[in-house]
């Protein structure tokens, strides 16, 4: 404790170099703190917003069938019925389902004409998929009752069908020679992560759609939403026993169906996110390394400029040993300290830039230690040196020298 | 009783480039406790090279050098520091204080290295400095003293382990004839009062009158060795 004490004193009795010495090291910490902090508070809203966009969701399509020979592919099996789906409600950790049904078909609203998919769903759709609605209501459980000839157009519809401008609601459309009434349009999506145009769509109830337009009593994708994210996998379990049981599926013989979720997906995004963050994080520690050869640069000049100090100690009793600690503890106690300061601007910066650029923020408390830390070594590492040189200075040459 | 000093066919032979230069060419010299003994002689004559391995800042090439009845001629480097620690005092011509440091920090610094307690440390300081007569300086940094009142410190600084030998490097060089003769004053008082063993290094005459005993250095060896018949009074001077 002594001789923290010693090189205390001795670093405050040059402040002015002791605070420029310590600069490379605060500018070095407090980079990777507003860096780390940044790149986390973006990895933490991409992986928000992707689970807004539905992470949670859990897809059940069809299985493959084969048919004298030839396989068909997911979805050629038409095994999986509405009914499926009002089973899985029942299922804890499940919070909505939806059927899929499409169609592909041309549409047609006065003198308009557009070929666009008809998605057949339930009212709980707009949940599931985090869809609002633009304009006007959505349908609801007596439309998918009444098979109701009721219609929610998305966006490129609204264009491609209506171009005159003006709300749809209340226009009816034609599909498949039967009239529909728009009574609500969707707000854009865009395009999705493939490519497709989401817009491109109209929504009916699955009822409308199975006996209206397509005839048919299986569905093309039965869509299932777990309550939380970290509920999709025993959801997806849960569903797949379920459907086991449901389709008398025999233990050791394949499923006639197919469940995936879309958490790859967050999963894939948050670790961008993490190289991001890592990236950024090696730049600032380069920075903290520049920090620690100028803690050497100036540990040198300071042995040189203090070689009469040290012949002088020596004279008066000083080992080398405790020289060569005197320096060691000098160089370590300049650059935790400026990691301490840097830690304090890392701080004061991220909080600059969480609300000029209003970007998410969020340190990591564990990269704080970690930074510190570092300092602390590289102070350690690059005062050994000339702590070295101080402590094998010859003390006659020492006390001699001008 | 042991003598302080006992050095016998001492050579110290520096190797610069090719040539090899003979510092000091058989020195034999006893230093027995309470002694006052001045170490004359021109530039080159080989006089600060023994007073370094006197000192044990510095290693013979041959010859013996007993310290308080210890063979320290082939001390290692650590084990030299200890002894210039705890039984060596320095005077420096430059004072050599520790800048922005008190006086009494200064003073306390030996004691830090041999390892006495913090508690006695600023207790012994103060009564050090105040033998010498600067008591009242104790909080004051060396820019804000004279030359004189430097040295001062400095010889309070070489008392505080009660050294069984105080080594005086050109203790006046650096100071006026008024100040050089109180500053030798007490170096004097010291020898006489408290029977310190002083070595004192220096290159002018009237400055070795302080000490009891004279030798001189010319060429790397003693060509002349005996007391002083014209001591300065050391009382009469002070007063």
């Amino acid at each position: 404790m002594a001789t923290v004490r010693l090189a205390l004193e001795a670093l405050i009795r040059n402040k002015v170099r002791s605070l420029l010495t310590m600069l490379g090291i605060v500018i070095g910490v407090a980079a990777v703190i507003v860096t780390v902090a940044i790149g986390s508070g973006a990895r933490t809203s991409v992986t928000n917003s992707i689970n807004a966009l539905g992470s949670n969701l859990i897809v059940v399509q069809p299985g493959s069938v084969t048919q004298g020979g030839a396989r068909t592919g997911f979805g050629g099996a038409s095994t999986l019925t509405p009914a499926d789906g009002m089973a899985m409600t029942q299922l804890a950790g499940v919070a909505a389902v939806s059927p899929l049904v499409t169609v592909r078909t041309q549409v047609v609203a006065g003198p308009n004409n557009w070929q666009t998919t008809i998605s057949g769903v339930a009212p709980t759709y707009t949940f599931i998929k985090g869809w609002p609605l633009a304009s006007g209501t959505f349908f609801t459980d007596e439309d998918i009752a009444s098979s109701a000839k009721v219609a929610v157009l998305g966006q490129t519809d609204v264009s491609e069908l209506f171009p005159g401008g003006g709300d749809p609601v209340g226009q009816n459309i034609i599909v498949k020679g039967v009239p529909f009434t728009v009574i609500g349009t969707l707000t854009a999506l865009g395009q999705s992560s493939l490519g497709t145009d989401q817009d491109d769509t109209i929504l009916v109830p699955y009822t409308s759609a199975m006996q209206r337009l397509s005839g048919v009593t299986t569905v093309s994708q039965l869509m299932v939403s777990a309550s939380s994210a970290a509920l999709v996998d025993p959801v997806q379990t849960e569903v797949t026993q379920l459907l086991e049981q449901r389709h008398r599926i025999v233990p050791g013989q394949p499923d006639d169906f197919q469940v995936r979720n879309l958490q790859s997906i967050a999963a894939a995004a948050s670790s961008t996110g993490a190289v991001m963050e890592f990236l950024l994080a090696g730049v600032a520690a380069v920075s903290l390394i520049v920090g620690g050869i100028g803690i050497m640069n100036i540990m040198m000049v300071s042995v040189t400029e203090r070689t009469r100090e040290i012949g002088l100690r020596m004279s008066l009793g000083a080992r080398g040993s405790s020289i060569l600690r005197q320096f060691l503890t000098e160089s370590t106690v300049l650059s935790a300290v400026g990691g301490v300061i840097g830690v304090l601007f890392g701080f004061a910066g991220t909080l600059i830039v969480s609300i000029l650029a209003k970007w998410p923020t969020q340190i990591p408390i564990a990269w704080v230690f970690l930074s510190v830390g570092f300092s602390a070594l590289v102070g350690i590492f690059f005062g050994y040196y000339p702590a070295r040189k101080a402590a094998n200075l010859n003390p006659i040459d020492a006390l001699r020298f001008e | 009783m042991t003598e302080v000093v006992k050095i016998e066919g001492l050579r110290k032979v520096y190797t610069i480039g090719e040539t090899q230069v003979i510092a000091l060419d058989g020195v034999d010299l006893t230093i027995e406790p309470g002694e006052f003994i001045a170490i004359m002689g021109p530039s080159g004559s080989g006089k600060s090279t023994f007073m370094q391995i006197t000192g044990l800042l510095d290693t013979p090439t041959s010859g013996s050098y007993t310290f308080e009845g210890k063979d320290v001629a082939n001390l290692s480097a650590d084990d030299r520091a200890d002894i210039r620690s705890r039984r060596l005092g320095f005077v420096f011509q430059s004072y050599n204080l520790l800048a922005r440091t008190s006086a009494l920090e200064n003073v306390e610094l030996p004691m830090v290295y041999a390892g006495v307690p913090q508690a006695d440390r600023q207790r012994i300081a103060l009564e050090k400095l105040a033998i010498v007569g600067v008591a009242e300086l104790a909080q004051h940094a060396p820019n804000q003293m004279s030359g004189g009142q430097q040295q001062r410190v400095a010889i309070a600084r070489s008392l505080v382990n009660n050294p069984g030998l105080i080594l005086a490097d050109e203790p006046t060089g650096a100071l006026d004839t008024k100040t050089s003769d109180d500053v030798m004053s007490i170096l004097g008082r010291l020898n006489d009062e408290q029977g310190i063993t002083i070595m004192l290094v220096t290159h002018e005459p009237d400055i070795a009158l302080y000490a009891k005993r004279l030798v001189n250095f010319r060429d790397g060896k003693i060509i002349s060795d005996g007391p002083n018949l014209h001591r300065h009074d050391a009382e009469k001077i002070v007063a």
